[in-house]
């Protein structure tokens, strides 16, 4: 790779690391939806491992996004355990079923709930 | 509550595993509505929820080579202005204000997925899907 290429690079993954940073430390979510698309489309990014790579920046991102949040006093920890450990069996089962099921009902029944609890979200 | 709250981690970290949606769509709203929690509480609790899910996603990802480490590396490093001005942002907003941005934002991750959804192949059988990748 050229140098030239190389600070290309570096630069689009700086904006991409910025903005995935943001969104996470505004809502609180790990930042895939902003990292994944733009690592296909601006680095060349299969969406196999734009998915894994971005997993493994949001340990960063949600890590010091979450610290900053701590300084604010905003941090449940008990919480966090009670949701987030249940959440790892999730992922290990989750992953486990993708390889056996056809996803594509279970995604559009997903949007649906997300689209409901986003309405419940804004009643509240 | 308790249970209902171990339900939604579990929910949240299945649907993450099975179709790539990340956690903390659902951990947000799941700690406003069945906890009570603030927007401010609810989202910064979040963060710390998806640290551990995030781990264990990236080594079932990086056992079967996915993971670009070092651009990773970067990404992450790279986020730390970004995100230091976002919970900042997040602050400065009131709970109000905040919690209807993440509504629409939920509305519009549900969007995200239904148009990738719609445009994949034919379903059959899946070849290793990496989990949590976004949200």
């Amino acid at each position: 790779m050229t140098a030239e290429r190389s600070a290309q690079r570096t630069v689009r993954l700086m904006a991409i690391g910025t903005s995935a940073g943001l969104f996470s430390g505004l809502f609180g979510v790990g930042g895939g939806s902003v990292i994944v698309p733009l690592l296909v489309l601006w680095l060349s990014y299969g969406e196999r491992e734009a998915t894994a790579t971005s997993l493994a920046a949001i340990v960063f991102i949600a890590g010091f996004a979450a610290t900053v949040q701590g300084l604010y006093g905003n941090v449940d920890v008990g919480y966090a355990a009670l949701i987030g450990v249940p959440a790892v069996g999730g992922v290990l089962l989750g992953t486990w079923l993708a390889q056996r099921l056809r996803t594509r009902s279970i995604a559009l029944l997903f949007a649906l709930v997300l689209m409901a609890s986003a309405v419940e979200l804004v009643l509240r | 509550m308790t249970i209902a709250l171990i339900a939604i981690g579990v929910a949240a970290g299945v649907l993450a595993g099975l179709l790539g949606v990340g956690g903390g769509v659902l951990f947000v709203p799941g700690l406003v509505i069945v906890v009570g929690l603030g927007q401010h509480q609810a989202e910064a609790t979040s963060l710390l929820a998806i640290i551990p899910v995030a781990i264990v996603g990236t080594w079932r990802q990086d056992r079967y080579g996915n993971v670009r480490r070092r651009d990773a590396l970067l990404l992450g490093l790279l986020s730390v202005v970004g995100a230091a001005a976002g919970v900042a942002l997040a602050n400065a907003l009131s709970g109000r204000v905040l919690r209807d941005a993440f509504a629409a934002l939920m509305v519009g991750i549900a969007a995200q997925l239904v148009r990738k959804t719609l445009r994949e192949q034919a379903p059959g059988a899946i070849a290793e899907k990496p989990a949590s990748g976004r949200g």
